[in-house]
Order: structure tokens, then C-alpha cells, then sequence
């Protein structure tokens, strides 16, 4: 089935946002209205603050979304919204407006699954990526290595046993009473910081595909028990510095391994500078093609659930209107 | 209350396996303890012994797993639930309902809690590695139980 014109809807967690989006790749709106405000005294996501700021910001963010295209209700071919995974009253205010609009204007709904969605905001920007590409999914609820052989075609080669990075992030900042969020806040006070400072734990750094971030979580907090008067850039630094440095180091030897055409960063935690730095880097030694999303589009954000939706509609036609809002959903692979 | 202590996570594994082997339909068992004390580690340990198969990771993202074994285990994260009516909205009736129940950094809601509960706090000790796990039973039915569990986690018990 084809739609070109799709209005994607994105409300898994903290950001409200709604796209247009011609043909999978050609931007015509994108409007993210961030909760971070509201959060921010709570020091995370609360699921019900954000649930109700969906419901108040969606409709407007959709109104804006479409006179930023330039378009009218009436030519929007098909209406695709987050179904999955994420925090699930947050989801079902994505997922119930999204249905209303396909019903009311007669098109298609497209049920997008957040992490897929992720995975095509580099398509967003280079519409032509070779495959396979190896993609690091990182944010605050997912640490991923995938394969993707070729359009909606994944193999997941490895994800975390314990904690997201972005959640390592979070809490460590938590910790240290850093501010919220935890990934920004690092990310800048690292800058002025020596990331050798302090020798952090790199967990299965050469073993497996997995990851594991709960035992540099542990182990910051029992430095900074020890060292009370530690430098707080220094231990962000090298704190920082031991994610990366797994991350960076998994992704590279996968891309040796599948034989990939490029490695491309996805996720919140991809607009981490230190993580882009490294990246680039592996690539430009190792000779592979590196694709860094722009940091507004490794962020939660519509226009990759509309770039999604786009492929997901050619090859799978509409999703049901009974599909519902699956807090636990997985991304769909191969083998 | 019962006292034992680890030294490494896997010990911390074991015992939970330990609590686990007592446990039933229903349960709630709150897990208290610091940023890295091990608390996802003590639910990971539960979990297996009860045959989940699948990975369990922290649910601080999703504020609540939901994992299939010998019986279902639910398991949430009110690290960011800071206020009741929040509480409230975890519709912690109804996962009671159905299968044991572990709530990581569940003090914060201790208000709302029904009153048959195991509460497990994780205490961070000298060396890196080390916890004290100090165990409290809450209303009839841990009491029934308490010589049981003082039997199964003897080994770790201190005296």
C-alpha cells in the first residue's frame, strides 16, 4: 500500500511530537514540544505528569505540525503514531489521536514501533544508506547493537543485562546531584573534565555483544562515597568515558564482523558529543561510513515515526485499528 | 528481622533464589536500598529461580516488567514515583492480584501498601562488594513463614 504524505505521532515518554513526512525522507514539518520542564523537579519522568501533558500539548503540536507543512487536513495520506515500547498512558493519547484522525479523514493508520522508528532517523537524513549498516541504539531505555541487512530487516546482535546508558546517565547524575537530564548535563561538565582521572570499569568490554551498566553505576557511587571532595568534572569525565568507550568499542569490532557498509548512531544518548566524537573517529581509521544523526533527530521525535511508517506501510499495509499500545514491545527481526 | 550479609553479587543472586523458594501467588516484596545497592540483581536472582527465561534489566524506564515463570512475576520501579496519587496510578491492586510482586525503591510508597509484605533493604558495606540485606517481614503471612526463611538463608545469616 502506498501513502506518501504521512503524519507521524510520537508520545512513548517525555517529548509530545508530531511530523509530516513525504516518502520517508522528505521533512515537511517536525514539532517536538519537551516535558523537560515539567520533569525537571522530579528529577525524571513521571508517568502520569507526562500523560496528561500529552493530552493537553497533542493537538495543538499536530495543528502545528500541519501549517508548518503547508498542507491541509485533507491531504494527509496516512496517520502513524508510537505504539510501543515506552510508558503506556503516554502511549495510548498517541495511539487513540492517531486512530481518531485516520478514522475521521478516511486514511490509514500505521502503528510504528519506537525503536524501528529510531533506526530510520538516519534515513531521515541520508536516504540512501548502504546496507548492512551496524546501528548502536542508545537512550534511556534501550542499549542495542543491530544488524540491519537491509529495509525492516534486523538481526539484534546484543543489548543490556541490567540498566539503559541513559540511564546509567541519569542516575549517576541523580547521584551526584547533577541536575536532570542526566545525559546534557554530563555531557557538558565532561568537556572540562580529564577523562583519566579516574579508571571506571569497562563490563564485558571484550566479551559478547551484551552490555552491562549497572556495575559503572556502582562503581561511581562507591568512588564518591570514598572521595567525597572528588572533582565532579573529573568523575563525569571518566565516568562518560567508560560508557563510551564499551559502546564505541562493541559497535566497531560488530562492523568488522557483518561486514558492514557503515556504522550509524541512534537514540537519545547518540547526541552525546563525546560518543559522536569517538564514532567518527573508529570510522574514519577503520574506513567505514559514519552516520550521526543531527542531535534533534536522535531525540525523541515524529518525523522518524513517519519515516517508519512510510516503509512499515508498503510492506505490511495499515495496522488494525484493534492494535493497541504495548509498553513492553520488542523490534521486530529476522532468524 | 533476619540479617545476612554478601560479598558479591552473585552470593546476592543466591540468597534472593533462597527467597524466592518461599515464595507465592500474591506476595509483595519491597526492595530498599541505594543507587547501585543491587537491587535489579537481587530481583534477577528471584526471577531465575523461578524459571524466567527471559532477561530481566531494570525497569526504570518502563516502570513495570512483567515476566513468566513457574508464576508470574511483576516487577516495578517506583524510583521516580515521588508523589501518592502517582502511586495510585501503578494499579498496584490489580498486578496483586496475579503473581509475586517485587517493587524496587518501593519506601516511596509504603503509605498506599497493603499490609502483608516482605521488605528487603540493601545496605552498602566496607568494601565494594559487600551488603548487608536486612530482612523484615510485615503481617501474618511472612510470620507464618519466618522459621522457614531463617532456614533458608542461613548461610548468609549473621549472628
Amino acid at each position: 500500500m502506498n501513502a506518501d504524505r504521512i503524519l507521524g505521532i510520537e508520545t512513548s515518554c517525555d517529548e509530545t511530537a508530531a511530523a509530516v513526512v513525504s516518502r520517508g525522507s522528505d521533512v515537511m514539518s517536525s514539532v517536538v514540544s519537551s516535558q523537560i520542564e515539567l520533569h525537571r523537579r522530579y528529577g525524571g519522568v513521571v508517568p502520569e505528569v507526562a500523560s496528561r501533558a500529552h493530552v493537553e500539548l497533542l493537538m495543538p503540536v499536530v495543528a502545528q505540525a500541519i501549517v508548518e507543512a503547508g498542507v491541509e487536513d485533507r491531504e494527509i495520506e496516512a496517520v502513524a503514531a508510537t505504539h510501543g515500547p515506552g510508558l503506556v498512558g503516554a502511549l495510548l493519547v498517541g495511539v487513540s489521536a492517531a486512530k481518531a484522525m485516520s478514522m475521521v479523514w478516511d486514511v490509514p493508520f500505521v502503528a510504528v514501533n519506537h525503536l524501528e522508528a529510531h533506526l530510520y532517523a538516519a534515513f531521515l537524513e541520508e536516504p540512501d544508506l548502504e546496507m548492512p549498516l551496524v546501528i548502536l541504539l542508545v537512550s534511556g531505555g534501550h542499549t542495542m547493537l543491530i544488524v540491519m541487512e537491509d529495509h525492516l530487516r534486523y538481526r539484534v546482535l546484543g543489548g543490556t543485562l541490567d540498566d539503559a546508558a541513559g540511564e546509567a546517565f541519569d542516575k549517576v547524575a541523580r547521584y551526584m546531584d547533577l541536575g536532570y537530564p542526566g545525559g546534557p548535563v554530563i555531557d557538558q561538565l565532561a568537556m572540562e573534565g580529564d577523562p583519566a582521572a579516574i579508571r571506571f570499569p569497562r563490563a564485558m568490554a571484550n566479551g559478547g555483544w551484551d552490555f552491562s551498566f549497572s556495575g559503572v553505576k556502582t562503581a561511581v557511587v562507591n568512588h564518591v562515597r570514598k572521595h567525597p571532595d572528588a572533582e565532579v568534572r573529573d568523575v563525569a569525565a571518566s565516568f562518560q568515558e567508560a560508557v563510551v568507550d564499551v559502546l564505541v568499542g562493541k559497535a566497531r569490532r560488530a562492523a568488522r564482523e557483518v561486514g558492514a557498509k557503515g556504522l550509524c548512531l541512534a537514540g537519545g544518548v547518540a547526541a552525546n558529543s563525546r560518543l559522536r566524537e569517538k564514532m567518527l573517529d573508529v570510522c574514519v581509521a577503520d574506513g567505514y561510513r559514519a552516520f550521526l544523526p543531527s542531535r534533534a533527530m536522535c531525540t525523541d521525535n515524529a518525523a522518524m515515526v513517519a519515516a517508519a511508517a512510510w516503509w512499515r506501510l508498503q510492506a505490511d499495509g495499515p495496522s488494525p485499528l484493534d492494535v493497541g499500545a504495548d509498553p513492553s514491545l520488542r523490534l521486530p527481526t529476522i532468524s | 528481622m533476619l540479617v545476612c550479609t554478601t560479598h558479591h553479587v552473585d552470593q546476592t543472586r543466591l540468597l534472593a533464589a533462597a527467597v524466592a523458594g518461599l515464595a507465592r501467588d500474591g506476595d509483595l516484596i519491597l526492595l530498599v536500598g541505594d543507587l547501585g545497592a543491587g537491587k535489579t540483581h537481587f530481583t534477577q536472582g528471584f526471577a531465575t529461580a523461578l524459571g524466567v527465561a527471559d532477561r530481566v534489566t531494570s525497569p526504570t524506564f518502563t516502570l513495570a516488567n512483567r515476566y513468566v515463570g513457574d508464576i508470574i512475576i511483576n516487577h516495578l520501579d517506583a524510583y521516580r514515583v515521588e508523589q501518592i496519587v502517582e502511586a495510585e496510578d501503578l494499579a498496584l491492586p490489580e498486578l496483586l492480584e496475579d503473581g509475586v510482586t517485587l517493587i524496587e525503591w518501593g519506601d516511596n510508597l509504603t503509605p498506599v501498601l497493603p499490609l502483608d509484605r516482605l521488605e528487603v533493604r540493601i545496605v552498602m558495606g566496607d568494601g565494594d562488594d559487600d551488603r548487608r540485606l536486612e530482612l523484615t517481614g510485615v503481617g501474618p503471612e511472612w510470620a507464618a513463614r519466618w522459621v522457614d526463611l531463617e532456614a533458608a538463608l542461613a548461610p548468609w545469616q549473621v549472628v
